[in-house]
C-alpha cells in the first residue's frame, strides 16, 4: 500500500543506509515496522478475500435447498477452511498490520524492540497459508472437520492433516513473535513522560491482547502436536479406545480458544476508544475505567472457556460456575459501551467514514453481545448449541466487530500512511452498503438457528428455505460491497486522485496523539530521537518533534 | 424436470416472499409459519423446553429494553451534538460515580437472569426416578436406539425417498419430499407423561442429539455416556437432527420422535420384541432400510448387542435357501446404496485416502472369507456393520461389491457369514 511515503528529499542524500531497499527486496528483507505493517496489511487482505470467496461457495450451496454445487465433503471443507483463513489468515494479521503500523507512532519510538524477528514473524504466514490452502489439491482434499478440529473425527482427514498441523504451527510462532515484540516495545521503548496511564487504548488493548497471545498459543500447539502423534505415532491422547479422552482436547482446545476470541476483538476495543474520541471532538470518557475493563475481560477470558461446551456432559457444579463466570463478562463489555456513548454525548461529532465504521462498531457488537448474554444462560444454550443462532451471534462480533474495526482504522489512519485523503464519496457508499448487507446476511440466520437449523450442513430442511436465501443475497452484496473499499485504498497508496500528498501533519481536526505530531505522509523514520511527552499525550514541542524525524 | 426459466422465476418469487415476510407479519402467511417455529424457537411440548422458553424470552425482552435505552441515548447524541447544531464539544471526561452505577445495573440484571436459569438447569440435570430407559448411540451417520431392559433395538436412518433428493445434482426437488431430511425409517417411540432418561454414546466421532421440540441437546461421545431425560405431555411427532460435525453426510442423520399414550407405546414395544422380529426379519429382506433395523435382539444394558444380534440373524439365514447370484447383486445394491455409498460412492471409487476404492480392491477381490470380516468388523473409520445387517444382507452387498465397477469375484452365500459371525 504505502508504497512511496518513504522519499522525501530532506532525508536522502545524508543516510542512504536507512532508506529502503529497491524493488521486491525492499519487502524481502525488511525490518521497518511500517514496510512490516503494510505487508501484514496486504496478507490480511488477500486472506480477507480468499475466505470471503470460500464464503460465497457456502452460501450458494445454502440458497436453496438441495445440493447444487459442491459435495458435502468439499462443503465441510470450505466451511473449515473459511474459519481458519478469516481467523488466522484474516483477523489476527490484520491487527497485527495496524499495531506494527501504530504502536511505536503512539508511544514514540523509531521502530518495534525486535525488528529481525518482526520480519521473521511476518514471513512465516504466507508460506503456512500457502501450504494450508495448497491442501485442497492433494488427494482426499483439505481438512473437513471444522476449524475446531475435534478428534476423532479431526483424525479422519487424510494427507492434508499433517500439513494442517504444520501450518497452524508456523501461524503460532509468528503470532508468538509479535506478541513478543509488541510487549518488549511498549514496555521498554515509551518515550519520556508516557507513563503506563496516558497511553492511548489502541496500546493498552495490544499490550493486553499480546499477552493473551502469548499464554494461549503455546496451547493450541500442545493441543495439535497431541493430534499429531495420536494420528501417526500411536498414542491415545485422545482416544477412548486407547484410555484417552476426546472432551479433553475440547478443554485444551477452549482453554486456547477463548481467549483467541478476545484476541480478536481487544484490538478493536482499542481502535474503536482512538475513533470515536476524534470525530466527537471530545476527550475519551473514562479512560482509567476503560483499562480496567480491557484488562478484567482479558481475565475472565480465561475462566469462561467450558460454555463452548455446555452439551459436552460437564458437572452440574461445572456448568453453573462457567454459565456464572461467562455471564460476568457483559459487565466490563457493558462499561466499554456504556463509556463510548458518554465520549459522544455533548461532544461536536462530524460523520466522517472511520466514525461511521465506529458507530456500526458499537450499535452491531452490541448486538452480537445481546446474544452472547443470551447463549450464556445454559439451559437455553442447548437450544442455541451449534445452531445458526451461534453463527449469527459470532458473525456478528466478528464481521461488524473485528472486522468493521479494521476497516475503521484503515480509513482512520490511511491519510497519515499515505499522505493522501481517501475518497469520502466513495467511503459513504462503501459504509452503508456494507452496513446494510452484513445485516441482511447475518441477521436472518438468528431465526434460522431458533427455528432449528443446525450449523455446518450443506443442506437443509425446506421450512430454512426463505431465510437462506436472503442471508445468500446478503453475503454477495457484502462481498462486492468490499471493492469500493480496495479501490479507495489503493487510489490512497498510488495517487489516483491526484498524486499531492496534501493532507496536514493532524489530519483530522479533532485528533491527538504522538501519530498525529509526525508529517503526513509519516517519514520511514519515525521518532529516531524520542520526544518529551506532556500531559496531554502531545510532545511538548510540537513542532521540534516533527523535525526531529529526520 | 421444468425448464431452467421457470425454476428461476419461481425462485424469484420465493426470495421475493422471503424478503417482504417481515413487512406481513399480521397476514396468514405469518400465522401459517408462526407454529412451525419459522422466527423464534418453539415453545415444546414439556414443562423443561416452557421453562427454557420462557427464560429466553425473558433474556430476548432484557435485550430488548436495554437495546431501546442505549441506543436510544446513542441516536439521540448523534442527532443533537452534530457539529451543526453543537459546534462547541463539552469536555467532561470522567465520573467514578457514572461508573459504578452502570457496573450495578448490568450487575443486578444478570442475578434476575441467573437465577432462574440455574433453577432450570437444576432440573435438567436431575435424571433419576426414570420410568424408562433408551440408550442412543450415535454412528457416522445414523442414530441407533435401545430400550434397556426392554430387549428391543434399532438403527435409525435417513428415509430413502430423501437420500435420493440429497445428491448432489439428483434432479429430484427437495419440496416434493415430504419432511425433507427430517424424516427416519424407523422412528424413536417414546410414551407420554413418562420419565424418559437417555444415556448417549457414540461409536466412532463425537455426534450430537438435538430435539427442539422437548428442548434436549447433548453430545454423544465415545468412551462417555451422557445422559438426559423428558416427560413428553402431548402425544406427535417431533423431528430434529444431529447437531455435532461428524463428518461428510453430518447433515444426514435426522432424528424423529412418535410420542404416543401410555397403552400404544406398550403395545408397539411389545410389537417389536425379538419374537415378532425374527419371523418378520427373512420376509422384509428386499426392503432394505427396513430389514436393517430387524436384528433386535434381547440385549439387556450390555454396551453392544453384536452376540445377541448374531444368533437371531443366523437363524433367520440358516433356515434360508441359497439365493442365485443375480438375486444377491439386486438385494446387494439397494444395501450398498442404503450403508456404503456414502464413503464408498455409487462409483465404488470411495474418496480417497480416507474411504478407499473398491474397484479392484486387494479385498473386495480377494478371499470371501477376509471382505465379510471387514464388512462385519470394520476398519478406521468404517464401522463394524455386525449389529446393522442380516447375514443375508451382508452376503448380498458383498455379492455386489464383488460384480459391479468391473470387479468379478464371485458370490456370497449368508451362510459364510453367519460362519464368520462373532469370530
Amino acid at each position: 500500500m504505502a508504497h512511496e511515503h518513504a522519499h522525501d528529499d530532506a532525508h536522502g542524500h545524508d543516510d542512504h543506509a536507512h532508506g529502503p531497499d529497491k524493488g521486491i527486496m525492499r519487502w524481502i528483507k525488511t525490518t521497518n515496522h511500517k514496510d512490516l505493517g503494510t505487508l501484514y496489511l496486504f496478507f490480511s487482505f488477500t486472506m480477507f478475500f480468499i475466505g470471503g470467496l470460500m464464503s460465497l461457495v457456502i452460501r450458494a450451496e445454502l440458497f436453496q435447498p438441495g445440493l447444487q454445487f459442491v459435495d458435502p465433503e468439499l462443503f465441510n471443507q470450505f466451511t473449515t477452511m473459511h474459519a481458519l483463513v478469516m481467523i488466522f489468515g484474516g483477523v489476527m494479521p490484520g491487527f497485527v498490520g495496524l499495531a506494527n503500523w501504530m504502536v511505536p507512532m503512539m508511544i514514540g519510538c523509531s521502530d518495534l524492540a525486535l525488528p529481525r524477528v518482526n520480519n521473521w514473524g511476518f514471513w512465516l504466514l504466507p508460506f503456512a497459508f500457502t501450504m494450508l490452502l495448497s491442501t485442497f489439491f492433494l488427494p482426499g482434499g483439505a481438512p473437513a472437520g471444522g476449524w475446531t478440529i475435534y478428534p476423532p473425527l479431526v483424525l479422519q482427514t487424510g494427507n492434508s492433516f499433517p500439513i494442517l498441523i504444520f501450518a497452524i504451527h508456523l501461524m503460532g510462532i509468528s503470532s508468538i513473535t509479535g506478541a513478543i515484540n509488541i510487549v518488549v516495545t511498549i514496555l521498554n521503548m515509551r518515550a519520556p513522560g508516557m507513563t503506563l496511564l496516558k497511553m492511548p487504548l489502541f496500546v493498552w488493548t495490544w499490550l493486553i491482547t499480546a499477552y493473551l497471545l502469548i499464554a494461549v498459543m503455546p496451547v493450541l500447539a500442545g493441543a495439535v502436536t497431541m493430534l499429531l502423534t495420536d494420528k501417526y505415532f500411536g498414542t491415545s491422547f485422545f482416544n477412548a479406545a486407547g484410555g484417552g479422552d476426546p472432551v479433553m482436547f475440547e478443554h485444551i482446545f477452549w482453554f486456547f480458544g477463548h481467549p483467541e476470541v478476545y484476541i480478536m476483538i481487544l484490538p478493536a476495543f482499542g481502535i474503536i476508544s482512538s475513533i470515536i474520541p476524534t470525530f466527537a471532538r471530545k476527550p475519551l470518557f473514562g479512560y482509567a475505567s476503560m483499562v480496567y475493563a480491557v484488562a478484567s475481560i482479558a481475565f475472565l477470558s480465561f475462566i469462561v472457556w467450558a460454555h463452548h461446551m455446555f452439551t459436552v456432559g460437564i458437572p452440574l457444579a461445572g456448568e453453573l460456575f462457567f454459565m456464572f463466570s461467562t455471564m460476568l463478562i457483559a459487565v466490563p463489555t457493558g462499561v466499554k459501551v456504556f463509556n463510548w456513548i458518554a465520549t459522544m454525548w455533548g461532544g461536536s461529532m462530524t460523520y466522517e467514514t472511520p466514525m461511521l465504521f465506529a458507530i456500526a462498531f458499537v450499535f452491531l457488537f452490541s448486538i452480537g453481545g445481546f446474544s452472547g448474554l443470551s447463549l450464556a444462560l445454559a439451559p437455553v444454550d442447548f437450544q442455541y448449541h451449534n445452531t445458526y443462532f451461534v453463527v449469527a451471534h459470532f458473525h456478528y462480533v466478528l464481521v461488524p466487530g473485528a472486522v468493521f474495526s479494521i476497516i475503521a482504522a484503515i480509513y482512520y489512519w490511511i491519510p497519515k500512511w499515505t499522505g493522501r485523503m481517501y475518497n469520502e464519496t466513495a467511503g459513504k457508499w462503501h459504509f452503508w452498503l456494507s452496513s446494510i448487507f452484513i445485516n441482511v446476511t447475518f441477521f436472518p440466520q438468528h431465526f434460522l438457528g431458533l427455528a432449528g437449523m443446525p450449523r455446518r450442513i450443506p443442506d437443509y430442511a425446506v421450512q430454512f428455505t426463505d431465510f437462506n436465501m436472503v442471508s445468500t443475497v446478503g453475503a454477495f452484496g457484502f462481498f462486492v460491497s468490499q471493492f469500493i473499499f480496495i479501490f479507495n485504498v489503493l487510489a490512497c497508496c498510488y495517487g489516483w486522485f491526484g498524486r499531492t500528498r496534501n493532507v496536514s501533519n493532524q489530519v483530522w481536526e479533532g485528533a491527538t496523539g504522538l501519530e498525529w505530531s509526525v508529517p503526513s505522509p509519516a517519514p520511514y523514520h519515525t521518532f529516531e530521537d524520542q520526544p518529551l511527552v506532556g500531559d496531554d499525550g502531545m510532545p511538548v514541542h510540537g513542532d521540534a518533534v516533527a523535525a526531529a524525524a529526520h | 424436470m421444468p425448464s431452467s426459466s421457470t425454476q428461476l422465476s419461481g425462485l424469484l418469487r420465493r426470495l421475493v416472499v422471503a424478503c417482504t415476510a417481515p413487512l406481513v407479519s399480521a397476514s396468514a402467511f405469518a400465522a401459517d409459519t408462526m407454529d412451525k417455529a419459522y422466527w423464534n424457537m418453539p415453545r415444546g411440548v414439556t414443562q423443561v423446553s416452557h421453562d427454557v422458553y420462557s427464560l429466553h424470552m425473558l433474556g430476548f425482552y432484557f435485550c430488548v429494553v436495554i437495546g431501546v435505552v442505549v441506543f436510544g441515548v446513542m441516536f439521540y447524541s448523534l442527532f443533537a451534538f452534530r457539529r451543526s447544531k453543537h459546534p462547541v464539544p463539552a469536555n467532561f471526561h470522567e465520573s467514578t460515580v457514572v461508573e459504578i452505577i452502570w457496573t450495578i445495573i448490568p450487575f443486578v440484571i444478570l442475578i434476575v437472569l441467573a437465577v432462574p436459569a440455574a433453577k432450570t438447569l437444576i432440573t435438567e440435570y436431575d435424571t433419576s426416578n426414570s420410568d424408562l430407559t433408551v440408550k442412543i448411540t450415535g454412528y457416522q451417520w445414523k442414530w441407533q436406539y435401545e430400550y434397556v431392559d426392554q430387549g428391543v433395538s434399532f438403527f435409525s436412518t435417513l428415509k430413502a425417498d430423501a437420500n435420493a433428493a440429497r445428491q448432489l445434482h439428483s434432479g429430484i426437488d427437495p419440496n416434493t419430499v415430504p419432511n425433507y431430511l427430517h424424516d427416519v425409517d424407523n422412528y424413536l417411540v417414546l410414551p407420554v407423561g413418562k420419565k424418559v432418561r437417555f444415556l448417549l454414546t457414540a461409536n466412532d466421532v463425537i455426534h450430537g442429539w438435538w430435539m427442539p421440540d422437548l428442548a434436549i441437546k447433548k453430545d454423544a461421545i465415545p468412551g462417555y455416556v451422557n445422559e438426559m431425560w423428558t416427560r413428553i405431555d402431548e402425544p406427535g411427532v417431533y423431528r430434529g437432527q444431529c447437531t455435532v460435525l461428524c463428518g461428510r453426510d453430518h447433515g444426514y442423520m435426522p432424528i424423529v420422535v412418535e410420542a404416543k399414550s401410555d397403552a400404544d407405546f406398550e403395545a408397539w414395544l411389545t410389537s417389536k420384541k425379538p419374537v415378532q422380529v425374527a419371523s418378520a426379519a427373512s420376509a422384509t429382506m428386499t426392503d432394505a432400510p427396513v430389514a436393517a433395523t430387524a436384528p433386535a435382539a434381547p440385549a439387556p444394558a450390555a454396551p453392544t448387542p453384536p452376540p445377541a444380534v448374531s444368533q437371531v440373524a443366523a437363524a433367520t439365514s440358516v433356515a434360508g435357501a441359497k439365493k442365485s447370484k443375480d438375486d444377491l447383486i439386486k438385494a446387494g445394491a439397494t444395501v450398498y446404496g442404503a450403508r456404503c455409498v456414502a464413503c464408498h460412492q455409487a462409483t465404488g471409487q470411495g474418496l480417497p485416502p480416507t474411504f478407499p476404492s473398491l474397484v479392484g480392491d486387494k479385498i473386495v477381490t480377494g478371499p470371501a472369507a477376509g471382505h465379510i470380516s471387514q464388512i462385519l468388523k470394520g476398519k478406521n473409520a468404517m464401522p463394524p456393520f455386525a449389529p446393522m445387517l442380516s447375514d443375508d444382507e451382508i452376503a448380498a452387498v458383498a455379492t455386489y461389491e464383488r460384480n459391479s465397477w468391473g470387479n468379478s469375484a464371485g458370490e456370497v452365500q449368508a451362510d459364510q457369514v453367519a460362519a464368520l459371525r462373532g469370530k
